[in-house]
């Protein structure tokens, strides 16, 4: 576990550090999309309050598609990657840490983020709330079910487009559900359901995902 | 009696056979040295060797096992890609490589081993402002780090001066003493103790 933690955990979150573009890529993409909505379709607080859980929803599933290419991406093609398959360290957890490392990076900060957004498109508490639980809830399986993808297309060229065609099917469901909770909470409804089953999909997500991603690695590898 | 066996390979790249029933012995003790034209398959066979992909047919085994956990513990794989993160340092990237192999090493000691490749002063430069005979050095540091019974050395000489290559000839002449094997791969002849060293000629095959 300590292996795990120094060797790979604590090196990932070293480079995301020293990569200060593209550490703070998500949180700009998703702040610029949100503050270009209102103008683009108008500032009234009803109408903005209306689209806010879907805006903030969509820009959230494209900024870590944004950084999801790289997951895997330069540890293949400098080779740390075949020095960690043949570290002897089980494949299924440094995809796991590698995952976790992604969502702590993208994902967070997001979240930190979110009261902000929420207060731009003039959302309630109750929405507020809904939102921060969906978020909180849903992202991991936008990391787990992305780093999938992006391991089976590691060793291709250019493949980002491949990447976010695989993964769109699996967003919607999230997407649906997600956006469905936040507004049921506009509307003082129990939301309940659509918490459980986005996270029914994550749980299935963190205790597969993982082993898909250490297949779909030595695969790409071979 | 460790030894790394390998039975009647075969391995086909794009519908071109790369080699068919090869078979390799490797013993404490052996250097391998693996010849061949570009296109032969010799790094395709050291990846089979190594663990990383699987042969089309025939199978490796280390110890009558196959290959695992106490393969991966007694191995050092170098590859054509160095293996560094070109974003940090030469010490971080060969600390955080030591503890991914569960090897406790000192920071002293991994100075000392990077003065030896003649590294002084480069150890907190990020990898990508080193030359790459320098990132070749840091790369082949591990020779020294990890207490290993195979090496899988597949080009280890590209881009390293005859300074750096004397080194490195001289620490696998050692580690075969001690009775280590090694199997590598490179285009040049190697110098000294020839008499401990085996070939492997490999054709490129159409």
């Amino acid at each position: 576990m300590s292996r795990l933690y120094q060797g790979v955990f604590k090196r990932d979150m070293t480079l995301a550090f020293h990569q200060k573009g593209e550490l703070f890529q998500p949180v700009i993409f998703l702040l610029i999309v949100v503050c270009l909505f209102p103008l683009g379709v108008g500032p009234g607080p009803e109408m903005l309050q209306r689209i806010s859980p879907g805006v903030i929803w969509i820009a959230a599933i494209l900024s870590g598609l944004l950084g999801m290419e790289r997951l895997f991406k330069d540890d293949f093609l400098d080779g740390t990657l075949e020095q960690l398959t043949l570290s002897g360290l089980p494949l299924y957890a440094i995809a796991l840490s590698k995952v976790a490392t992604h969502w702590l990076v993208s994902f967070l900060p997001i979240i930190f983020l979110s009261p902000l957004l929420g207060m731009f498109l003039n959302m309630n508490l109750a929405m507020y709330q809904a939102l921060i639980i969906t978020l909180l809830l849903g992202t991991p399986l936008l990391s787990l079910v992305g780093a999938i993808a992006t391991a089976l297309t590691v060793g291709l060229h250019r493949a980002s487009l491949l990447v976010s065609l695989l993964l769109l099917p699996v967003f919607i469901p999230l997407l649906i559900f997600a956006t469905s909770a936040v507004e049921s909470a506009a509307m003082q409804l129990p939301y309940s359901p659509q918490l459980a089953i986005i996270a029914a999909m994550t749980c299935l997500a963190l205790a597969s995902a993982p082993f898909a991603i250490s297949y779909a690695l030595k695969v790409s590898q071979h | 009696m460790s030894a790394l066996v390998a039975t009647e390979l075969s391995c086909t790249k794009r519908d071109r056979v790369l080699f068919e029933s090869l078979s390799v012995t490797l013993k404490p003790g052996h250097w391998l040295h693996v010849r061949g034209p570009n296109g032969a398959g010799k790094t395709s066979l050291l990846r089979i060797l190594a663990g990383l992909s699987q042969p089309d047919s025939g199978q490796v085994q280390w110890n009558n096992h196959s290959l695992d956990n106490r393969y991966a513990a007694a191995l050092v794989y170098h590859s054509h890609k160095p293996g560094l993160s070109s974003s940090i340092n030469a010490l971080d990237n060969l600390k955080f490589w030591c503890a991914q192999h569960n090897i406790t090493v000192s920071d002293d000691t991994i100075f000392d081993i990077l003065a030896h490749l003649a590294l002084v002063g480069m150890e907190d430069v990020p990898v990508r402002l080193l030359s790459a005979g320098q990132q070749r050095r840091v790369a082949l540091a591990r020779l020294w780090l990890k207490p290993a019974s195979v090496w899988i050395l597949d080009e280890p000489f590209t881009a390293l001066d005859t300074f750096g290559i004397k080194i490195i000839e001289a620490r696998c002449q050692w580690f075969v003493k001690q009775g280590g094997a090694i199997i590598m791969t490179s285009h040049q002849p190697l110098n000294g103790a020839s008499e401990t060293i085996r070939f492997l000629d490999m054709e490129f095959k159409l």
